[in-house]
């Protein structure tokens, strides 16, 4: 499960920030996370990530107080609103990342598994630049998978997609929740995504997480 | 209103080009082709060229190695004095040569700096001559490898934290490969400026013929004893070569 209890972030500067932020999502539950722009919901994800520091607070993951490791210690995969696919990297290797910084070999075939699951097979010697939105979006969401997270973050993962992409996205989200039985936050502002895929639905405003 | 403004900024534009391609094509109309390969063909001429190309190449690849990691830096953290060191950053740019070349000499008459010439000498020799040109090309280096890293998102980098990636590793497998360009463009713009640099190299590296000559000290060399068609043909095989740096930056997409 995720669970933030009391966390405090100030940007610096000052002007932004989060104020005692609590927060607990059960396990292999799928929450969807709303909001108005720049109510701190990506720095949210940030924070979860490792990639911010809180100034006061904890985060555990399965009861684990993930507070002070680096992102790569908290078996988080996170898919940001861009995406952020390595520009120079093939599809392939992209996939195969996270094997490769902990070095593992690929001995259950994750990767084949992953490419078939997300049928991205024919995309593999491609760079980010010659894909699609969709095909991003899956490539994004193989990487992330293909480290093994016991969280999955989505920043608005599907907003760069038009109306049909969005469905069969939707979709494969539920399926990819299900099969790999994840904890998932995603972010979002649409209310259809939310009751499409919220089985936890929450609101951020004002710094603070309420139910919605 | 507007097109006279703009007519007149067109035309203030190319008065400048005009009056560089006026000095371009003076300096190669000054003598002959037969006049240019002769001499071209000296062996003290071919020995500065040799000489320079191998030095630019050095001082440059040199330049690179610093300026990646320091411009990585400066474009991905903040920290307090930022701001002093990117003005440090550029000192060597807004320091006349011939004061570069003043502190290299007199640094290499310190103790530190006499510990390090017993291991590798270098005033009044080829490495100095690839030092005076570091000093100053590393500079433009810097400055080129931070703007590009500021043109990049770090947001890749930081998924490939999440990952698995450590800071190196996201650096070296994530960063490194999308600023190649850059790199490319760094590289070219530290081998220019090292081609052009004369003052620190004279100082510091001296001007003997046939040791540390390189292509700045030749025209100077040539010019001073009076020997004008030497120093023009010498010029525009410089020429040549910027010209050509210029073109391979411009193609890697980057803007000098």
């Amino acid at each position: 499960m995720i669970c933030l209890e009391s966390i405090s972030w100030t940007a610096p500067g000052g002007g932004f920030g989060l104020r005692e932020v609590s927060l607990d999502i059960p396990a292999e539950s799928y929450a969807v996370l709303m909001g108005s722009t720049g109510c701190g919901k990506t720095t949210l994800l940030e924070l979860l990530c490792g990639l911010r520091m809180p100034s006061r607070g904890k985060i555990r993951l399965d009861g684990q107080d993930v507070t002070h490791l680096e992102p790569r210690q908290r078996g988080i995969g996170y898919v940001p609103q861009d995406l952020a696919l390595f520009p120079a990297t093939r599809v392939r290797e992209q996939i195969r990342f996270p094997l490769k910084m902990r070095g593992l070999k690929d001995d259950q075939g994750l990767v084949d598994e992953l490419v078939s699951e997300l049928g991205i097979g024919h995309l593999l010697d491609r760079l980010p630049e010659a894909l699609s939105g969709g095909e991003k979006q899956r490539v994004a969401l193989a990487r992330a998978l293909a480290a093994r997270p016991r969280v999955l973050l989505l920043d608005e993962p599907l907003s760069a997609l038009d109306e049909g992409t969005r469905t069969s996205a939707m979709e494969l989200l539920r399926a990819l929740w299900q099969r790999h039985r994840l904890t998932v936050l995603h972010v979002t502002h649409s209310s259809a995504e939310a009751a499409a895929l919220g089985r936890l639905r929450l609101r951020m405003d004002g710094g603070q997480v309420t139910p919605a | 209103m507007r097109r006279p403004f703009w007519i007149l900024l067109i035309a203030i534009t190319a008065g400048y080009l005009a009056f560089w391609f006026l000095l371009i094509a003076a300096t190669a109309g000054f003598s002959t082709p037969q006049a240019w390969m002769q001499t071209l063909l000296k062996p003290e001429i071919r020995y500065a060229a040799g000489l320079s190309l191998i030095t630019c190449t050095a001082a440059a690849a040199l330049a690179l190695l610093f300026a990646v990691p320091i411009g990585y830096l400066m474009a991905r953290r903040d920290f307090r004095g930022k701001t002093w060191v990117d003005a440090a950053l550029d000192i060597p740019i807004v320091l006349p040569p011939m004061v570069v070349g003043i502190c290299l000499l007199i640094f290499f008459q310190t103790s530190l700096g006499r510990q390090i010439e017993r291991l590798i000498p270098l005033t009044y020799t080829v490495a100095g001559v690839v030092l005076a040109q570091f000093v100053v090309a590393a500079a433009f280096a810097i400055r080129t490898m931070r703007g590009t890293f500021d043109h990049l998102s770090a947001r890749p980098e930081q998924v490939a934290l999440t990952l698995g990636a450590t800071d190196f590793q996201a650096f070296w497998h994530v960063a490194l490969p999308t600023a190649r360009r850059g790199m490319l463009a760094a590289f070219c713009i530290s081998w220019a400026r090292s081609l052009g640099e004369f003052g620190p190299i004279l100082v510091f590296a001296g001007a003997t013929r046939m040791r540390t000559e390189v292509l700045p000290t030749t025209v100077w060399l040539e010019l001073s004893v009076g020997n004008l068609d030497s120093a023009v043909a010498v010029s525009l095989a410089m020429i040549v070569l910027a010209v050509l740096v210029l073109v391979l930056v411009r193609a890697t997409g980057e803007r000098v």
